[in-house]
């Protein structure tokens, strides 16, 4: 057992470089998602029936789909529409978009629970539309979002699993590799998920440190 | 898509449904008595369940698959992909129903658990009695949302070459050279079993409100 982690640490480059490309891969989707998400919640709280409407339904089917299947319909589905991209671009693709209607769900729900008279403030100093949004809701309602918007980063972790099967090169992806090299698979996937403990532990830490900033700004 | 295609996804949508339901009887409990250990701060067993469950909820579903059903073999205990399919999804989902659970057993109000301590209720009886149903009321709604995280997780064993919804519906869409239909009915009968599963809950909580009124 031993010498399998030794193994495993002998080609730690292949499982490195898994690491490394889950990482950015989440980081990306996760920042794109957040800015997309903030626009869809505008779209969600917007007064104009129709729009919030239609984006509610396009937000809630995204929410009753798996992230595997979606990401079928990106990586199988978009070539019969004639869009034909590589399995990392898809795999990309499928994770923002998929998780800009979790994060649009989330800041809509902390926009909500933002007291009205601060919302009723900033249109009596003239602020409206987009900069209403980006100056006086947005600021407020990621601070009171950031435990759950925290939550949504770790499942997007999780979910760039799934693109394994699409044959993106991710994290247990290599893992796969390492284990179809060696034969061992006991030390290479609990060497994977010991890496994404770290990823998650990550993302806690500074979901932690992040609340703590803005419980003293307030 | 053909009759047939249909046939296959919905023997698709049994097999999610049931191993579904196979993760969830298996997981509440079994994240109860987590919860359980980590509540009771039992030495030595409540930071081992800490680090377990920290551990488990950053494990990504299709890992923690592969792991079980190719690990297993290893050290000489031979699975089948359905068990290994239970397995897998009961690990993932024990981990976040233990917290669930111990955030509801937090915040169990100190008062009654002593008041039933001085009429002098045996420890059993007090949690039987007094704590649990108070307990599964506060936690229901989280834990019918984390079911639901299961069944969206739950594709995953198609790693371990179980023939679930989404499974069906790549096979039927690489047979017909034409995937979006069945990806949609997919997507169909997804939002139906989630939607179940919360109008099971509301089902379960109007009756109860209606039961506590009477």
């Amino acid at each position: 057992m031993i010498e399998q982690f030794g193994i495993v640490w002998h080609a730690r480059d292949l499982l490195l470089e898994g690491l490394l490309n889950t990482f950015w891969l989440s980081a990306l989707s996760a920042a794109v998602s957040l800015v997309a998400g903030a626009m869809l919640a505008a779209a969600l709280m917007a007064r104009n029936q129709l729009l919030s409407r239609a984006t509610g339904v396009l937000v809630d089917s995204m929410r009753c789909v798996p992230f595997l299947l979606f990401a079928y319909m990106v990586y199988y589905g978009l070539p019969s529409l004639g869009l034909r991209w590589d399995s990392w671009t898809c795999g990309l693709v499928a994770l923002i978009v998929y998780n800009s209607a979790y994060m649009a769900e989330l800041l809509r729900g902390a926009w909500r629970g933002l007291p009205a008279e601060m919302l009723e403030a900033g249109h009596a100093f003239g602020f409206h539309g987009a900069g209403f949004v980006r100056r006086i809701v947005l600021p407020p309602a990621i601070f009171a979002a950031i435990p759950m918007l925290g939550n949504q980063v770790i499942q997007i972790i999780k979910d760039s699993a799934f693109l394994t099967i699409i044959t993106v090169n991710e994290l247990t992806h290599a893992a796969t590799v390492l284990q179809a090299k060696y034969f061992m698979p006991f030390a290479s996937f609990v060497s994977a998920l010991l890496l994404y403990w770290v990823l998650c532990v990550g993302v806690e830490r500074l979901v932690g440190l992040v609340g703590a900033r803005a419980e003293l700004r307030r | 898509m053909t009759e047939y295609d249909w046939i296959s996804l919905l023997q698709g949508a049994l097999v999610t449904v049931s191993l579904s339901l196979a993760g969830i009887a298996l997981g509440l409990p079994l994240g109860l008595g987590l919860a359980l250990i980590r509540w009771a701060q039992v030495p030595v067993a409540s930071p081992v369940v800490a680090t377990l469950v920290s551990l488990l909820r950053a494990a990504a579903a299709v890992t923690l698959g592969l792991l079980v059903f190719f690990a297993l073999p290893t050290i000489g205990l031979s699975i089948d992909p359905i068990p290994a399919a239970i397995v897998t999804l009961t690990l993932s989902t024990c981990a976040f129903n233990a917290e669930i659970w111990r955030g509801a057993l937090v915040d169990f109000s100190r008062e009654q658990y002593d008041a039933a301590l001085s009429v002098g209720m045996p420890k059993l009886l007090r949690f039987r009695l007094i704590v649990l149903p108070q307990v599964v009321r506060a936690a229901m709604p989280a834990l019918v949302n984390e079911m639901t995280l299961l069944v969206k997780a739950s594709p995953a064993v198609a790693v371990l070459g179980v023939v679930d919804i989404t499974r069906a519906a790549v096979r039927i869409g690489a047979n017909t050279y034409r995937p979006l239909p069945p990806f949609l009915a997919a997507l169909v009968i997804y939002s139906l079993v989630v939607f179940m599963f919360v109008l099971a809950q509301r089902l379960v909580e109007s009756r109860r409100r209606r039961l506590a009124f009477a």
